[in-house]
C-alpha cells in the first residue's frame, strides 16, 4: 500500500504537478498564437518576442514596486506588477499593429508576407528586449515559495517520498484557470467577442454585418499581448527570464497550437497541456523500482524540443488539421 | 544597368573598408559575404522561385558544418577501438528498422496496422538499440575526454565534405519536404524551425559525433594553406622580398611576411569561394530560365491554375526544396571550412535563419543577382553596424564625459545617473544591429517589396 502511496506522490512530484503548471504556460502562449491566427489570418513568429518584451516590463514593475517597499505579502510582487506589463505591452503590439501590419491587411497580401513581416517585429522587439535588459538571466519570484515542502509533507504522511508544490506552480495553474475562464466567457457572452467569432469565421459577412473590423483586430491584439505578457510572467515566476529561451517557446507553443488545430482556442488548451505531458513523460519513464534515482531518462533534457517537433510530425502525417479541426475560431 | 550600378556601390564599399580598416578585415568580411551570398541563393531558390517558407536554414548550414567536419577529420583509432563497434552497430539497427517500417509501410494496405505498427516499430527500435548505442556512447566519450572522446572522421579533402554535404542537407530536406509539403505554408515554417532546433541540440550534445560544446578545431583546410607553413616556405619569402625589396636581414620583414601570409590565405579562400558562387549562381539561372524554372514560377504565382493544367504542385515544390537545402548545406560546409572549426554553441536561429531571410528580401526574391546583392550588402552592414554602433557610442560617452557626476535623476528612490547611461549604452551597444535589421527588412517589404534586384518578368501579384 504504501509503495503504491509512494510511486503516487513520486509521479505527482516529478511529472503531473510541473507539466501541468508548464502545459498551461503553453496553453496561454498557444491561445495567443491561435488567436492571431484565427482573426488576422497568419503565424506570428514574434510571439515568442512578445511574450519576452512583456515580462520584461513585469520585472521592471516588479523592481520599482520592491524599491518603494510595495509587496504582496507571500505571493509574488510579479503579480502585481502584471497588469501594468500588460498595458505596456497591449500599447507596443498595437502600436506594431499600427505601422506594420495594417498596411498588409488593407492590401489583403498573402498571409506568408504577414509572417514574413511578424520576422521583422520579432527582429526590433528581440533588440528592444536586449537594449533594455540584456541577454542575463533574471530570477524576479519573490514571497513564500513553496506551498507545500517536501519535508513537511514526509513528517505529515509518514511516506519515504517527499511532495513539493511550489507557490508558482500553484499560482500559474490558478491564474491560468482564470485567464482562460474568462477569455472563454468574452468569446462566448460579449457582444465584441461575438463579434471576433463571427470575424474569424467569415470576414466578408462579417463586414456585411457591420462589425467594425478594426475594433476586432484592436480587442485581438489586446488579448494577444495579455495572454503573452501572463503566460511569459508565469513562465518566468517558475522557471527564471531568458530572452533567448523565450524565442525557443516558440516551437513547443506552434506545435501545442497545430496539434489542437490552429485557430481554435479549445484546441490550444488542449494542445498545451499534451505537449506538455509528453514531454515530462518522455522525460521519465518509471520502471520497477520506484526511486527517484532509478527514474530512467528516456530523453536528455536537451532533446525536449525532439518531442514537440515529434508531436508536430505525427499530427502532421496523421491529421493536419489538428485534433480539433482548426483554421477557423470557435468559441 | 541597375545590378551593374548597385554591385559596382558595393565594391565600392568594400574598397573604403579596405583603406579604412585594413585589407585582412576587407577579406574577412568578402569572404563571408561570398558565402552568405551562397546561402541566400539557396534560400532564393526555396522562396523566390517556389515561395516556400523555410524557417530552418540554420538546419541545413548546421548540417554542412558537420559534414565537412565528419569527412574531413582524421579518424581517432583509440575511439574507434573503445566504442566504434557497437556504434556501427546501432547505425546498421537503424537502417534495418527504417527498412522495416518501409517494408511495412509499402506492402501493407490496411491503414489502422500501418500506423500502428509503424509506431510500434518506432518504439520496439528505441528499446533495441539504445543500449548498444548506449555503452558504445559511454566508453568513446570516457577515454581522453581532453582531446579525443570521439570517432573523428574519413581524413579525406575538405572538398570532399562540401560535396556530401549537399547531399546530406538535401536528404534532410527531403525527409522535410515529405512531412511539411502539401499542407498548408505555416505548416512548412514550423517543421523547419523545428528541425532547426534538433539539428542543433545534437551538434550540441552528440559528443562521440562532433564532440559537443568543446568543439573540434583544426580543421584541415586543403587546398588552402596554413599561415605558419606558407611563412616558412622559401617561395612565399622570396614572392614577398621581390614585392616590398625587404630582405630576411631587415627588421620589418619578418613582420611583412606574416602580415602577407594572412592576406594570401584569405585570398586563396576568397578564389574558392567565388568559384562555389560562380558555378551555383550559373546553374541557379540556368534553373530559373529553364522551362522547369517558368513552370516554378507559374506554380508559385498561382498553385491552382498551375495544378489544373495537370502540374504536380506538391512534388515541384519538394524537388526545389532539396535543392535549395543541398545549397545551404554547401554554403555550411565552406563557413566550418573558412573557421577552421565547429562551435554548435554559435549557430543562433536570428543569424544562420531570420539574418539570411533579410538577406533575400532585401536584395529581391526570386532574382538570383539580388540574393547575392543581398547577401553581400546585408553581411556587411550586419558587421559594419557594430563598428559604427561602437563609435557613436564612444563618441557621446566622451561628449557625456565632463557632465558625468553632475546630472542625477530621482524618481522614487531610484537613482539614475548618466554615469549609469554610459555604461547601459556600452552594453547596448552589441545589440544594435538586430534592431536595425529588423527595421531594414520591416521597411523594404513595405516601400519596396520586390528588393533592390526586382525580378525580370511580369510583377509578381502578392
Amino acid at each position: 500500500m504504501t509503495d503504491i502511496l509512494n510511486a503516487l506522490v513520486l509521479m505527482l512530484n516529478f511529472v503531473v504537478i510541473p507539466a501541468t503548471s508548464y502545459g498551461a504556460q503553453l496553453a496561454l502562449g498557444a491561445l495567443g498564437v491561435t488567436l492571431v491566427y484565427g482573426i488576422l489570418r497568419f503565424g506570428n513568429f514574434a510571439h515568442g518576442d512578445t511574450m519576452a518584451f512583456g515580462t520584461m516590463f513585469t520585472i521592471f514593475f516588479t523592481w520599482l514596486f520592491q524599491s518603494v517597499g510595495i509587496s504582496f505579502g507571500f505571493l509574488p510582487t510579479a503579480l502585481l506588477a502584471l497588469p501594468f506589463g500588460i498595458l505596456v505591452t497591449s500599447l507596443y503590439v498595437l502600436g506594431m499593429d499600427r505601422v506594420v501590419y495594417r498596411h498588409y491587411r488593407a492590401k489583403r497580401s498573402a498571409p506568408v508576407i504577414l509572417t514574413i513581416a511578424s520576422v521583422g517585429v520579432m527582429f526590433v522587439t528581440n533588440s528592444m528586449v536586449r537594449f533594455m535588459i540584456g541577454t542575463d538571466d533574471q530570477r524576479f519570484a519573490d514571497g513564500e515559495r513553496f506551498i507545500l515542502k517536501a519535508r513537511a509533507f514526509k513528517e505529515w504522511s509518514g511516506l519515504r517520498e517527499g511532495l513539493k508544490f511550489k507557490t508558482t506552480e500553484g499560482l500559474t495553474i490558478l491564474v491560468a484557470a482564470i485567464a482562460v475562464i474568462a477569455l472563454f466567457w468574452f468569446l462566448q457572452r460579449t457582444r465584441t467577442g461575438k463579434a471576433m467569432r463571427a470575424y474569424s469565421d467569415n470576414e466578408d459577412l462579417a463586414l456585411l454585418s457591420g462589425i467594425n473590423p478594426e475594433r476586432v483586430v484592436m480587442v485581438t491584439w489586446i488579448l494577444t499581448a495579455a495572454l503573452a505578457t501572463l503566460a511569459g510572467v508565469l513562465f518566468g515566476l517558475d522557471k527564471s527570464f531568458k530572452p533567448f529561451t523565450y524565442f525557443q517557446l516558440l516551437l513547443p507553443i506552434f506545435a501545442a497550437a497545430i496539434l489542437g488545430g490552429i485557430g481554435n482556442p479549445t484546441g490550444a488548451i488542449v494542445g498545451g497541456f499534451v505537449v506538455a505531458f509528453s514531454e515530462k513523460f518522455l522525460g521519465y519513464v518509471l520502471p520497477d523500482t520506484w526511486k527517484p534515482e532509478g527514474l530512467m531518462q528516456l530523453l536528455t533534457v536537451d532533446y525536449k524540443f525532439a518531442v514537440s517537433f515529434i508531436i508536430l510530425v505525427a499530427v502532421l502525417l496523421i491529421r493536419p488539421t489538428g485534433i480539433f479541426k482548426g483554421k477557423v475560431i470557435k468559441g | 544597368m541597375r545590378p551593374i550600378i548597385l554591385f559596382f556601390l558595393m565594391g565600392l564599399a568594400l574598397l573604403a573598408v579596405g583603406f579604412a580598416q585594413s585589407w585582412a578585415v576587407m577579406l574577412v568580411i568578402l569572404n563571408l559575404c561570398l558565402i552568405s551570398a551562397v546561402m541566400s541563393v539557396g534560400l532564393n531558390m526555396q522562396w523566390g522561385y517556389a515561395g516556400l517558407f523555410n524557417a530552418g536554414v540554420m538546419a541545413f548550414t548546421a548540417i554542412g558544418g558537420i559534414v565537412a567536419v565528419l569527412i574531413s577529420e582524421a579518424p581517432v583509432p583509440a575511439g574507434w577501438a573503445a566504442g566504434g563497434l557497437p556504434i556501427l552497430f546501432s547505425g546498421f539497427l537503424v537502417a534495418a528498422f527504417i527498412g522495416a517500417i518501409y517494408a511495412l509501410r509499402r506492402f501493407v494496405s490496411k491503414g489502422w496496422i500501418k500506423n500502428w505498427g509503424t509506431v510500434g516499430l518506432v518504439v520496439l527500435a528505441y528499446f533495441v538499440i539504445r543500449p548498444f548505442f548506449d555503452g558504445g556512447v559511454t566508453s568513446v566519450e570516457a577515454i581522453n575526454a581532453a582531446s579525443a572522446g570521439h570517432l573523428g572522421g574519413l581524413g579525406l579533402n575538405i572538398l570532399v565534405g562540401w560535396f556530401v554535404a549537399a547531399f546530406v542537407a538535401a536528404g534532410v530536406g527531403w525527409v522535410i519536404g515529405r512531412i511539411a509539403l502539401g499542407l498548408r505554408a505555416d505548416y512548412l515554417a514550423i517543421a523547419t524551425l523545428g528541425i532547426a532546433e534538433i539539428v542543433v541540440a545534437v551538434s550540441k550534445n552528440e559528443e562521440w559525433l562532433t564532440r559537443g560544446v568543446k568543439n573540434i578545431s583544426g580543421l584541415k583546410r586543403a587546398p588552402v594553406p596554413r599561415e605558419t607553413n606558407l611563412q616558412q616556405a622559401e617561395w612565399f619569402q622570396n614572392f614577398v622580398s621581390n614585392f616590398t625589396g625587404l630582405t630576411p636581414a631587415d627588421e620589418a620583414f619578418k613582420q611583412t611576411v606574416i602580415e602577407w601570409s594572412s592576406v594570401f590565405v584569405k585570398l586563396c579562400f576568397t578564389a574558392l569561394f567565388a568559384t562555389v558562387l560562380a558555378i551555383v549562381l550559373f546553374l541557379a539561372i540556368r534553373a530559373l530560365n529553364s522551362p522547369w524554372g517558368r513552370m516554378m514560377r507559374a506554380i508559385r504565382d498561382n498553385e491552382e491554375a498551375a495544378s489544373a493544367m495537370g502540374k504536380n504542385v506538391v512534388m515541384r515544390h519538394r524537388e526545389v526544396f532539396i535543392l535549395g537545402a543541398a545549397i545551404m548545406g554547401v554554403a555550411g560546409a565552406m563557413l566550418t571550412t573558412l573557421d577552421g572549426q565547429f562551435t554548435p554553441t554559435s549557430y543562433q536561429p536570428l543569424r544562420f535563419t531570420f539574418l539570411i531571410w533579410v538577406m533575400v528580401i532585401v536584395g529581391g526574391s526570386g532574382n538570383n543577382l539580388g540574393a547575392v546583392l543581398g547577401g553581400f550588402l546585408i553581411w556587411f552592414v550586419w558587421i559594419e553596424a557594430e563598428v559604427a554602433a561602437q563609435w557613436f557610442s564612444t563618441g557621446i560617452e566622451g561628449s557625456l564625459s565632463g557632465v558625468l557626476d553632475v546630472f542625477i535623476v530621482n524618481i522614487g528612490s531610484f537613482e539614475i545617473q548618466v554615469k549609469d547611461f554610459t555604461v547601459w549604452l556600452k552594453n547596448a551597444t552589441p545589440h544594435f544591429r538586430y534592431l536595425l535589421m529588423g527595421l531594414v527588412l520591416l521597411l523594404v517589404l513595405r516601400f519596396s517589396p520586390k528588393g533592390l534586384i526586382p525580378e525580370a518578368s511580369a510583377a509578381r501579384t502578392r
